[in-house]
C-alpha cells in the first residue's frame, strides 16, 4: 500500500496542519509517512501546498507528479493540480472558494462548500478539518479516530477547547462526502 | 523496550541530535531552507544550559565555532549553499588547528544566490576541503531524517576522535521533510572524553596553543604529512555506504534525497526483470571506494545520479578505474529528478549495455 | 512597452501616476508592507532629478532582493551584505553613473556592516538607502541586529535578551561620524508626513552623490507585519510608538549645512522638535 496526497489552498488555510494530521495519525497507526511543505519565500501569502505519502514500506520520494488524491482548497490549487491526479484518483474540491468544477471524468470527485461548512459550524479555520473528513470517507487510510488522537497530542494547552469543533467539523465533512458519494451511485 | 518514534522535520530532528549528542553551542545566520535549525536551537539550548548565537554573518559564525571548539566544546553551525561559501576560510583554519565542530549545509541550488530548493551542487566543495589547502573534511550524506538524526552523534564523535571538523550534507528536502524518527539517547557532555590540548585556561599546566601558522616550508609540509596520516587513517576505517540488492549486473549510485528517489526507480526496475541494485555513499568522504570495490563483482555497468550537472560521478568513475562503464543523469537548479526518469535512464543502461559510456 | 490606451478626460489633469522609473509590474510584496512606498518614493526622485538613464540601482538580499524587476534602470545583484562593494566596483569604473544600493537591515546593518562602514570611510560618491524594519523579513521573522529589546522574533523567542543578543544597533549614528559621510539622515514610512520627509531625504543622498561630496545614506523606518504578526496599520503605528524612541528621526549629517553643528546634533523627535509631530501624526491604515 502506498498513497501519496497533495493538498493545496492559501497561505491560512491550514493546509500545512491538516497535512501534519494525516501524517501523525498515519505513524501512530504504525505506517510509514512522509510530510513535505512546499516552500519558498516567506509570507507572500500565495499558495501553500504539502505532500503526504503513506506507505507500508520506508518512503522513497516524499516527491510527487502524480498523487493518488489531492485536496483542494480554492480555484489557484484546482488549477495548478487538476491534471496531476492519478487517473481514477480522488480529487476533494472546496467549492466555497473554487469557482468551477474539475474538467476530467475519470476521478471520484467530492465536491463540497468546506468553508462555508466550517463556517456554519461557527469558525471559518476549521475548513481544513471539514475537508480532511470528506477526504477520509473516501479513502480511509485513517481512522477518524486516529486523526483526533493526533491533534488531541499536537494541540498546545490553551487550545484544547477547541476539540470538540475539530471533531464536529471533521464529521461533517464525512456525512457531507457520504451524502455527495450516495447521491452520484442512487 | 522500543523507542516512540515521532514525527519531526528533518530540521529540528537534526537539532534536537545534536542537543542530545551533548552540543551545548550553536552559531549561525539565518538561510534558507534551514532556518528551523537555529530557530530550534535558540528555544532549546538555553533550556539545557547552552548558549545559541546568531552570529552576524557566516564568516563570523564558522569563526566562534573555531572558538567553542577550541575551547574544548562540542559545538556546532549550520547554513546552505552561499552561507556555506563563506564559512571555507573557517573550515580550514579549523582543519589546519585540528579543531573539532560540525557544520549543517542544507544545500539548496547555486551557483551565485541560486534558489532555495533542494540541490547537491555542493558536492566538489564539501569533499575537496572547500576552502585554501590541502585538508578534507569527513563528510555525511544522509538519506532519511532518521540515518540524519542517527549521524549527528557519530559525527560528533568522529570530530573529537579525529580532531576534525565534520560536515553533514542534506539538502532542502531533507530538512523541510516530517518523517517518523527515533530519537538517541541523551549524552552528558561533561562525561565525554577530556581534551587535554583545548584553550581552558593553562592553570597547572603548560600553555596550549591552537594556530594554522607554520612559517617554514618544512614545518608547513610537517603539518600537511600529519594531516594526511589521519586522513588515510579516516579513509581505511570510516567508509560508510549502502548496497541494496549486492550481486546485481547494474548499480544505481545516489546518495541523499536522491537516493530514496532511486531506490524507487530501482524497484520499479526489478519488477519490469532488470538486474539492477543500488550503491548509496553515505560517507561522501571518505568516499566509500570498498563498497564499489563489492558491486564491481557483478556489476557491468553503474549509472550516477545526482542533483547536479555531475560532481559525484568523478568519485564513481575514480572507484570503479574503467573497470565498467558510468553513466551520469542529472538535474539541478532546485530540479529534484522524479523515480520515472531514472527508471528511463535505468532501463537505457541494461538495453545499451557496454555501449554506454 | 507601458503605452496607456485609456484617453485623458479633457479638462482633467493627471495628479498622480507610476513614476518613469518603475517598471509596470506587480510587486511579490506582502500587503501592507512598506517596501513599496521606499521604492516609490526612490524612483520619484530618480525621475525630478532625470538621472533615469544614467541610474544604476544594487539590488541586495531580503525581501527586495527582487527590486531588480521594479526599478526600470540598469539593475545590479548583488551577494547579501556586498551591495556597497559591489556599487564602489561600478561608480569607479563609470564615475558617470548615479549608482545606489537598496539594502535591508540584515544586509546592512549584520553580513554587510564592514561594506557599508569603509564604502562610507573611502568617501564613495554612493547613495545608501537602508531599510529597517527591525526584523530579517524574507527568511521568515528571525532577529536582525535591529530587532528591539524584547522584540519576539523566531530566533529571539520570548523576547530579545540584551544579555544574549544584545542592544539594537544605530547605524546612522555610526556612518555620520565617518568623514567620508556627506549626508545621513533617518525617516520613517509611517504616516504621509513623514514619508514626504523621506523623499526629501532621499532626494538629498542623490544630490550629495551628484554633487560627489560622498556617501548618502538614508534609513527608512519600514515595516514588517506579517513577521510582525500585527495589522498594516497597526505596523505602521508600531513604528511611531515603538522604534521611533529606539531610533531617533533626522538628519545626522548634512554637507550643505556648515560642518560640525549638523553632525554632532541630529534632530531628536523626543527634544520637541518639528520632528514630533509625526508621531503624533495619524498613521495611514
Ligand atoms: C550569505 C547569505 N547568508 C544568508 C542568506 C539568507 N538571507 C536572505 S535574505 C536575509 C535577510 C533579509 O533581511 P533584511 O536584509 O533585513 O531584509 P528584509 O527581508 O527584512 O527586507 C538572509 C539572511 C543569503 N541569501 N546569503
Ligand atoms: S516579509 Fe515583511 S518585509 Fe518582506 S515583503 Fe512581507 S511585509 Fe515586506
Ligand atoms: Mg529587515
Amino acid at each position: 500500500m502506498k498513497l501519496a496526497i497533495i493538498m493545496s489552498g492559501f497561505g491560512g488555510q491550514g493546509v500545512m496542519s491538516m497535512g501534519q494530521l494525516l501524517a501523525y495519525a498515519a505513524m501512530d497507526e504504525g505506517r510509514e509517512v512522509t510530510w513535505l511543505p512546499s516552500y519558498g519565500p516567506e509570507m507572500r501569502g500565495g499558495a501553500a501546498y504539502c505532500t503526504v505519502v503513506v506507505s507500508d514500506r520506508p518512503v522513497g520520494s516524499p516527491l510527487t507528479t502524480r498523487p493518488d488524491a489531492c485536496i483542494i482548497m480554492n480555484r489557484p490549487s484546482l488549477d495548478k493540480f487538476e491534471e496531476a491526479v492519478k487517473p481514477g484518483g480522488i480529487l476533494v474540491l472546496n467549492t466555497s472558494l473554487c469557482d468551477r468544477l474539475p474538467g476530467r471524468d475519470d476521478l471520484t470527485l467530492v465536491a463540497l462548500p468546506v468553508t462555508d461548512i466550517a463556517s456554519d459550524l461557527g469558525d471559518f479555520r476549521v475548513a481544513n478539518m471539514v475537508a480532511l473528513g470528506a477526504f477520509l470517507e473516501v479513502e480511509p487510510v485513517v481512522k477518524s479516530s486516529s486523526v483526533l488522537e493526533a491533534l488531541k497530542k499536537t494541540l498546545p494547552e490553551h487550545r484544547r477547547h477547541l476539540l470538540p469543533l475539530n471533531e464536529k467539523a471533521l464529521e461533517a465533512g464525512a456525512l457531507e462526502a457520504r451524502k455527495r458519494l450516495q447521491d452520484r451511485t442512487a | 523496550m522500543k523507542r516512540e518514534r515521532v514525527l519531526m522535520k528533518g530540521n529540528e530532528a537534526l537539532a534536537e541530535a545534536a542537543v542530545r549528542a551533548g552540543c551545548r553551542y550553536f552559531f549561525g545566520y539565518p538561510i534558507t531552507p534551514q532556518n528551523e535549525i537555529p530557530e530550534y536551537m535558540s528555544r532549546r539550548l538555553p533550556e539545557v544550559g547552552g548558549q545559541f548565537v546568531q552570529a552576524e554573518s557566516e564568516v563570523a559564525a564558522i569563526n566562534m565555532l573555531y572558538g567553542a571548539g577550541g575551547a574544548g566544546a562540542r559545538a556546532m553551525t549550520s547554513s546552505s549553499s552561499p552561507g556555506i561559501s563563506l564559512k571555507q576560510e573557517g573550515i580550514s583554519y579549523m582543519a589546519a588547528a585540528e579543531v573539532p565542530g560540525l557544520i549543517v549545509n542544507m544545500t539548496r541550488g547555486g551557483p551565485g544566490l541560486g534558489g532555495i530548493q533542494p540541490a547537491q551542487s555542493d558536492y566538489h566543495q564539501a569533499t575537496r576541503g572547500g576552502g585554501h589547502g590541502d585538508y578534507r573534511t569527513i563528510v555525511f550524506g544522509p538519506a532519511t531524517v532518521q540515518e540524519m538524526v542517527d549521524l549527528v552523534g557519530k559525527a560528533f564523535d568522529l570530530a573529537d576522535r579525529y580532531r576534525t571538523p565534520v560536515v553533514i550534507v542534506g539538502d532542502g528536502m531533507l530538512g523541510q521533510i516530517m518523517e517518523p524518527v527515533v530519537l538517541p539517547d541523551p549524552v552528558d557532555p561533561d562525561r565525554l572524553p577530556p581534551k587535554p590540548w583545548a584553550t581552558t585556561g593553562a592553570r597547572g599546566r603548560r600553555p596550549n596553543l591552537i594556530n594554522s601558522l607554520h612559517l617554514a616550508a618544512a614545518e608547513c609540509e610537517e603539518l600537511n604529512r600529519r594531516l594526511e596520516a589521519k586522513y588515510s587513517e579516516i579513509r581505511a576505517n570510516e567508509q560508510m555506504a549502502e548496497i541494496v540488492h549486492p550481486g546485481a549486473d547494474y548499480f544505481v549510485v545516489a546518495y541523499g534525497t536522491t537516493a530514496r528517489i532511486c531506490r524507487e526507480a530501482v524497484g520499479q526496475a526489478r519488477e519490469e526483470g532488470l538486474s539492477v541494485g543500488l550503491l548509496r555513499p553515505i560517507t561522501l568522504w571518505p568516499f566509500p571506494t570498498k563498497a564499489f570495490e563489492e558491486a564491481l563483482e557483478t556489476a557491468k555497468g553503474f549509472l550516477t545520479v545526482e542533483m547536479s550537472l555531475g560532481q559525484m560521478v568523478d568519485d564513481v568513475r575514480l572507484s570503479v578505474g574503467g573497470r565498467a562503464p558510468v553513466r551520469f543523469y542529472g538535474r539541478t537548479g532546485g530540479v529534484v529528478p522524479s523515480a520515472e526518469e531514472v527508471l528511463g535512464e535505468i532501463r537505457r543502461m541494461v538495453e545499451e549495455g557496454d555501449e554506454g559510456r | 512597452m507601458t503605452s496607456r490606451t485609456w484617453e485623458r478626460p479633457s479638462g482633467t489633469e493627471i495628479v498622480y501616476e507610476r513614476p518613469r522609473s518603475l517598471t509596470d509590474v506587480v510587486t511579490h510584496y506582502c500587503p501592507g508592507c512598506t517596501h513599496g512606498i521606499a521604492h516609490r518614493l526612490v524612483a520619484e526622485v530618480i525621475d525630478e532629478l532625470d538621472i533615469r538613464e544614467r541610474a544604476v540601482g544594487i539590488a541586495s538580499v531580503g525581501c527586495s532582493v527582487l527590486a531588480y524587476k521594479y526599478f526600470d534602470v540598469d539593475m545590479l545583484q548583488a551577494a547579501h551584505g556586498r551591495a556597497p562593494a559591489v556599487a564602489t566596483g561600478v561608480k569607479r569604473v563609470r564615475p558617470e553613473t548615479v549608482v545606489f544600493t537598496y539594502q535591508g537591515d540584515g544586509d546592512l546593518a549584520a553580513i554587510g556592516t564592514a561594506e557599508i562602514v569603509h564604502a562610507a570611510m573611502r568617501g564613495e560618491n554612493l547613495t545608501v538607502i537602508f531599510i529597517n524594519n527591525a526584523i530579517f523579513g524574507m527568511t521568515g521573522g528571525q532577529m536582525a541586529p535591529t530587532t528591539l529589546v524584547g522584540q519576539e522574533t523566531t530566533t529571539s523567542p520570548g523576547g530579545r535578551r540584551p544579555q544574549r543578543a544584545g542592544y539594537p544597533i544605530r547605524i546612522c549614528e555610526m556612518i555620520s561620524v565617518l568623514d567620508g559621510a556627506a549626508y545621513v539622515a533617518r525617516q520613517a514610512l509611517s504616516s504621509p508626513q513623514s514619508i514626504a520627509r523621506a523623499k526629501k531625504a532621499i532626494r538629498k543622498a542623490f544630490e550629495a552623490q551628484l554633487e560627489e561630496r560622498g556617501l548618502g545614506l538614508v534609513e527608512l523606518l519600514s515595516s514588517c507585519s506579517v513577521n510582525w504578526k500585527m495589522s498594516p496599520g497597526d505596523a505602521l503605528r508600531w513604528i511611531e510608538t515603538h522604534m521611533v524612541p529606539v531610533y531617533p528621526l533626522g538628519v545626522f549629517k548634512d554637507w550643505t549645512e556648515a560642518g560640525a553643528e549638523a553632525a554632532s546634533s541630529p534632530v531628536r523627535p523626543a527634544a520637541g522638535g518639528s520632528d514630533g509631530a509625526e508621531r503624533r501624526g495619524e498613521a495611514a491604515g
